[in-house]
């Protein structure tokens, strides 16, 4: 199993008391897979993705990434852990502003130690952006942007990709052709693929489908 | 709703006390640091005010004695009833209760305007001062005096030390000197058809406004690189009040937007904010005055003992708390946040209703404002060159250092990007090349208080390196004019010649200093009589000569002069000078003649004896070998008074102990133009930090620890001042050349040569790093220990 | 300058001796009735009065017949009564010179301590001096008169052409109702001549001077603010000198002399002499009156006075109106005004 989650719980402070999150989360995923995790405003979504991908601390409960405990790393193991076996896909395109389009591709996998300059030519050219290497991200427009953050995910050949709401920022018509880009070459690496969405129709185009109420899976 | 509105934009302070604190204490330092050296500055200008005024030296013409120190009465009352109008003024020294007082006696029916004590020109009833004896003297000889004369003695703070003013009836009978004066003040405006000076004395000799004993042109040179000084200190100083009020308004565009969204008019809402804005200005501005007095009232006994030292020129040590700084000092304080804030504001009324809340980038990223930026940079470069080749005169020079700062101020930001370009294209590694690029990045947000810096490290570059110009030069100047050990001053013409006879076996050579006032190339200056030994050819060293000097001069066939002579009447090397009586010899040397007004000239002692045999020098230098048995022996066998022997080594002493104190107040203000700079890196950064959270999260959610993030953002500054750092050392430079070179010239007439000091620029660098590391560790640490949490929340989705 | 005119304030100078002084000579000798005047020992100067001047005005003619005035004045003001020697001298002396022309006006002021030689009077030979200025002869009758400023100076001859006159009753002039007096003489029958230079050059000039002497130490009343005085030569040869003290609360004191063509004088009583001013002119950031009706009803007297040159403000350190003027109406002639406390 690649990834294995048991019982995770997280609680935020809130202005009135402690918000529990995630009130017991369990759920496993293998390498191949697909996984769409749906679920309200405020179900705890975000903070799953968070916490599978070594951003944020859980409170209790273990998650295991290839076997390896991820939840008891400190601030150096999970940074690690972002740099190596986990890519991130968020919303608001989080590319680095002062970086230009290739150095931004580079740049996980470089961090990574793991660059592999064919590979990014060829993860480049199958996200259509061949020929908008030397421009900064505020020069690309929705779309590409996310198909660039899609690229330096991919090029660092994450073992686990995340993804939260990747396409939520995108028109409908764009959304679909990037989320085909994204499910093939993911499906390409062999890697995992675990989507945060509101989308039930992009919901339906994974293998497996969870959904989280009030924190807990259902 | 003006109220509401109020309470909502204080609000914003209460909720962030760490930002009204910047805001204050950026503005307060700021006025602290222009207040403080103009407090320095104008106390001890007062001062001389008071000096002058009451010598009548600065501002009118004067006849004093050809010979002696003495003008009968007579001569005054001759002089007026042939039509002129000239002033007494006698003035002495008495001793009341072990202090010196300098008695000053003048006629108020007879002085011009502005001369005599404050409070006469300002209402104590002054027909006193002619039928009842009083004397108004310093507050802090008033007591003393007061004990040892009979008359009346009213404590005048208008008064120069040391000094008590007084009728001139008064000053004759303390002086014991009636019927006698001191010389005689030619008021400006006179009457036609007066009978020329010299058919009614010909025994007096006109000394112009300008001359000899006008304190002030010494002791301006160095009032002159405060004021340099005081000019950089606020340009320093606009550049952190622009960025404290840029940070306050930046951080509340969310809160305008929403008050405006709630029915505010825009209208009202800018005058609030304006008003908030002065409001602060004046606490600021009063915090600021009163920080400034704390400075100069620590750094003004030094400035005292320094222009004392130095020049001879009396400076009270107490400091006055006078209106005119807290005019100032407020008035710095809101013409800079006008300045600074007219901008913010008129954002603020051109932003749309609708407009995003968030913070905004600073504009100057833009490239329309970059070119501008360079336009205006090459423009002020380009005028700089014009003034340095063909301005004449101090403004030009000023102007001039002005174009250099700005210039170079606006030029740092273009000049640094490249720098980083190529930084970043030279790197190897994933981090590091995002490190320079983020840095570059952070350049126009950085880049006003990066211009402080620039300022702060270059005026510190060139004021020490002018500073110690001066030093060196006055060094040199010392070993010059007091090569011998011992010099000796002999009450009168008997006591010279058997003060010569005594010595001539006990020593290795005498030079009398024999001296004239007079004329020459039409300029008034000193006539030296030198007797030409190993003692000139070995401690002169001269601007330009055509060798050999010195015999020359000791056969008469050539003559030395200053370096202000040669200046002033446009001599040079070759030319020939009349020196008296027709006799033209070529200039065969211009000597440097630091700290001297007076144009002076040197000829041999054999050739200045023939033109002037009724001059007999009663000072005399004497070389020896031994000079405390010679000083022994002169005070126990000739009876010569201790006090009419000074031994070099001691005047040495004590002009290095002078410029020592003159270092102290260098020092001073270095550190704290430094710690402002550093101020307002701090502040810039604080500002930053918020944007910053946005662009570090997606490099921490790829992997980068905070403590990683942390150490970057400490290095970028240090990185970044160690930029602007090589860049302020040529600025520096510059700004001393032109401080030496041009403006001293045109102020004085003389050009100070410019000395290198590495080791001093080494230090002010490690300053300015440390300032730099010292501003960024806060921001730094803060970063570092940001809660993921707060990270995370730049890709929630919820945003 | 400030200083001199604080130093001038509380003493009553002729140019402007109105304010702040009451009736107490505070140990100055003070005018008595009847006095009995020696020449020329009166000529010189009486120091245990508080107040004395030589005041000579003089009206001339240019050959191309330019009127021109001219202003020769010395003060002294003693602080105490009394001389003493050198620097300690409480005697005070100022002098006031003025050129007047239609469209000229050169004024020039000087000070001096007694005592040290820089000023004074001496009797016989008669000398007036202030620094360079002088007035001064063998005797009272002929004189010579010298000023210098920083754009004009003149050397003139005076010729006495008849007697001197005493105003009151003999000498003894009363300013008040509460009986402040001064003694008050005057020579107006100089003729005089001699050369004005200016900064456009020399002119020589002729005409007629008129000079007063007057000494005392409480010459105004606490509430008297300022006068008016004349001193008028008709064609008949006839003269008259007047003056109008005004009263802080409106009231008037005037009082005139006549001196027929013969030199003869008499006082004329008191109210007989009227000045009415008729128009103003501003002076100097004032209102100045420079046109007057003058009426001696009991010498058929209704002439209009005009000044020559309504901008003859003597500006020195009390300033005041000083200049010559054009009579007209039932005489013509000419004459001088001063008008002071026109604030």
């Amino acid at each position: 199993m690649l990834l294995d989650v048991d019982d995770l719980k997280k609680s935020y402070d809130g202005p009135s008391g402690p918000i529990e999150v995630l009130r017991g989360v369990s759920f496993a995923l293998d390498s191949g897979q697909t996984l769409a995790l749906t679920g309200e405003s405020g179900s705890g979504k975000s903070t799953l993705l968070h916490l599978v991908g070594g951003l944020d601390e859980a409170d209790a409960g273990t998650i295991r990434l290839g076997g390896a405990e991820v939840t008891g790393l400190n601030d150096h193991g999970r940074a690690a852990l972002r740099r190596g076996s986990v890519g991130i896909v968020f919303q608001q395109f989080n590319l680095i502003p002062s970086l230009d389009v290739d150095a931004n591709i580079a740049f996980q996998a470089r961090l990574a130690g793991a660059a592999d300059p064919d590979r990014i030519a060829r993860l480049t050219d199958a996200l259509g952006l061949a020929g908008q290497g030397a421009k900064y991200p505020e020069q690309l427009s929705g779309g590409q942007q996310q198909r660039v953050a899609i690229a330096r995910t991919l090029a660092a050949r994450p073992r686990l990709v995340l993804a939260d709401e990747p396409t939520g920022n995108l028109d409908e018509a764009t959304a679909s052709e990037v989320l085909d880009q994204m499910l093939e070459l993911v499906a390409e690496t062999g890697a995992a693929l675990m989507m945060v969405t509101h989308s039930p129709g992009l919901a339906a185009r994974m293998n497996r489908q969870l959904r989280l109420s009030a924190g807990l899976l259902q | 709703m003006t109220r509401a509105c109020l309470q909502a934009l204080f609000s914003h302070w209460w909720r962030n006390p760490l930002q009204l604190f910047t805001l204050l204490a950026g503005l307060g330092l700021a006025t602290a640091l222009w207040s403080g050296v103009q407090a320095v500055n104008s106390e001890a200008r007062s001062s001389y005010d008071a000096a002058a005024a009451t010598l009548g030296e600065a501002r009118f013409d004067q006849l004093v004695p050809r010979a002696g120190d003495t003008i009968p009465q007579q001569t005054f009352v001759a002089l007026r009833r042939a039509g002129w109008k000239v002033a007494p003024v006698l003035s002495g020294t008495m001793t009341a209760n072990g202090i010196r007082v300098r008695i000053v006696g003048i006629d108020p029916l007879t002085a011009p305007g502005g001369i005599g004590p404050q409070a006469l020109e300002t209402g104590t009833d002054p027909a006193a001062f002619l039928s009842q004896p009083v004397l108004f003297a310093n507050p802090e000889v008033a007591d003393p005096l007061a004990g040892a004369v009979p008359d009346r003695v009213v404590p005048d703070k208008g008064v120069a030390p040391g000094t008590a003013l007084t009728d001139i009836g008064v000053a004759q009978r303390l002086l014991e000197r009636p019927g006698e004066l001191s010389r005689l003040i030619i008021v400006p405006r006179q009457p036609m058809g007066r009978p020329p000076l010299d058919r009614i004395a010909p025994d007096l000799l006109r000394r112009p406004a300008q001359g000899g004993s006008d304190v002030r042109r010494l002791t301006d040179s160095f009032h002159l690189n405060l004021s340099a000084f005081g000019l950089l200190s606020f340009a320093v100083g606009i550049f952190i009040v622009h960025g404290a009020i840029g940070l306050a308004f930046e951080q509340r565009r969310a809160m305008v937007r929403t008050l405006r969204a709630l029915g505010m008019p825009l209208r009202r809402l800018v005058i609030l904010m304006a008003a908030e804005l002065l409001m602060l200005a004046l606490v600021a501005g009063a915090i600021g005055v009163l920080l400034g007095y704390a400075v100069a009232a620590a750094l003004l006994p030094d400035v005292a003992a320094t222009l004392e030292g130095l020049y001879g020129a009396q400076v009270s040590g107490a400091l006055q708390l006078r209106p005119a700084w807290w005019l100032s000092g407020l008035g710095i304080a809101m013409a800079g946040t006008v300045l600074a804030g007219a901008g913010a504001l008129w954002r603020i009324a051109r932003m749309p209703i609708l407009h995003s809340a968030g913070a905004r980038a600073w504009s100057m990223t833009s490239r329309r404002w970059r070119r501008v930026q360079a336009v205006a940079a090459v423009a002020l470069f380009l005028a700089a060159g014009i003034l340095a080749r063909h301005g004449d005169g101090l403004v030009p020079g000023f102007g001039l250092l002005a174009c250099l700062l700005l210039g170079a101020a606006l030029a740092l930001p273009l000049l640094l990007d490249p720098l980083l370009d190529v930084g970043m294209r030279r790197t190897r590694g994933v981090v590091s090349e995002w490190f320079w690029a983020d840095t570059r990045q952070q350049l126009p947000g950085l880049s006003l208080s990066l211009m402080a810096l620039l300022l702060a490290m270059a005026a510190n570059v060139g004021v020490s390196t002018m500073v110690s110009s001066f030093r060196l030069t006055f060094e040199g100047f010392l070993d010059q004019r007091l090569a011998s050990e011992l010099y000796v001053t002999a009450e009168d013409k008997a006591q010279a010649e058997e003060l010569q006879a005594f010595v001539a076996s006990r020593v290795r050579a005498v030079l009398p200093l024999l001296s004239v006032e007079t004329r020459l190339a039409g300029v008034a200056a000193d006539l030296y009589g030198a007797r030409v030994g190993p003692t000139y050819s070995e401690n002169w060293k001269f601007l330009d000569s055509r060798k050999p000097v010195w015999p020359h001069v000791a056969a008469g066939e050539a003559v030395i002069v200053n370096e202000q002579l040669a200046r002033r009447a446009g001599l040079t090397i070759g030319e020939h000078l009349d020196v008296g009586q027709g006799v033209r010899l070529p200039i065969a040397g211009i000597v440097g003649d630091y700290g001297n007004p007076v144009g002076q000239a040197v000829i041999g002692e054999a050739l200045f004896r023939k033109l002037f045999p009724e001059i007999r020098a009663t000072r005399f230098g004497l070389r020896s070998n031994d000079p405390e048995a010679l000083r022994a022996a002169l005070i126990r066998e000739l009876g010569l008074p201790p006090g009419a022997i000074v031994d070099q080594a001691r005047i040495k002493a004590f002009s290095m102990r002078v410029f020592e104190r003159t270092f102290t107040v260098t020092a001073a203000l270095n550190v704290l133009t430094l710690a402002v700079a550093g101020f307002a890196m701090l502040m810039s950064l604080l500002t930053l930090a918020g944007m910053r959270v946005p662009q570090l999260a997606p490099a921490w959610a790829l992997g980068l620890t905070r403590r990683t993030l942390g150490r970057l953002e400490l290095l970028r500054a240090m990185l970044l001042a160690a930029l602007t750092m090589a860049m302020a050392l040529p600025l520096g430079l510059a700004l001393a050349w032109v401080l030496l070179a041009i403006v001293n010239v045109e102020a004085f007439g003389w050009r100070l040569p410019m000395y290198l000091f590495p080791s001093d620029y080494a230090v002010l660098g490690v300053c300015a790093l440390a300032a730099a590391t010292l501003a960024a560790a806060w921001p730094a640490w803060r970063l570092s220990r940001t809660p993921p949490s707060d990270l995370l929340k730049v890709f929630s989705n919820e945003r | 300058m400030a200083l001199l005119l604080i130093l001038l304030l509380p003493i009553p100078a002729a140019a402007q001796g109105f304010a702040g002084m009451g009736s107490d000579a505070e140990g100055f000798a003070v005018p008595r009735p009847d006095p009995d005047f020696t020449f020329p020992g009166d000529h010189g100067s009486h120091p245990d009065y508080r107040i004395e001047w030589w005041y000579l005005t003089a009206n001339l003619e240019a050959p191309d017949g330019t009127p021109y005035g001219l202003q020769w004045t010395l003060f002294r003001s003693a602080l105490a009564p009394g001389e003493r020697p050198g620097w300690q001298s409480p005697q005070i002396w100022f002098g006031h010179a003025a050129v007047t022309g239609p469209d000229l006006h050169h004024v020039a002021e000087r000070f001096a301590r007694g005592g040290i030689g820089q000023a004074g009077v001496r009797a016989a030979p008669f000398s007036a001096w202030i620094d360079d200025w002088r007035m001064e002869g063998e005797t009272f009758d002929r004189m010579r008169l010298s000023a210098s400023g920083p754009d004009f100076t003149y050397d003139m001859t005076l010729t006495a052409n008849g007697p001197l006159v005493l105003h009151g009753q003999g000498g003894h002039s009363v300013k008040s109702a509460q009986g402040q007096a001064s003694y008050y003489y005057s020579q107006p029958h100089f003729a005089i001549e001699g050369r004005l230079a200016l900064p456009d050059g020399e002119v020589p000039v002729k005409g007629t001077a008129w000079l007063d002497r007057e000494w005392s130490s409480q010459p105004l009343a606490a509430d008297q603010d300022g006068w008016d005085w004349f001193s008028l030569s008709f064609a008949t040869g006839a003269k008259l000198m007047g003056f109008r003290l005004r009263g802080a609360a409106g009231d008037q004191f005037t009082y005139a002399t006549w001196i027929a063509p013969d030199g003869s004088a008499v006082a004329l009583d008191r109210g007989a002499f009227q000045a009415t001013p008729l128009e103003t002119t501003p002076v100097a950031g004032r209102e100045v009156p420079t046109r007057w009706r003058v009426v001696v009803p009991d010498k058929d007297v209704d002439v209009m006075v005009a000044a020559l040159n309504p901008q003859a403000w003597m500006a020195v350190s009390l300033p005041y109106w000083e200049g010559p003027v054009r009579v007209s109406g039932s005489h013509q002639g000419r004459g001088y005004l001063e008008m002071t406390g026109y604030e």
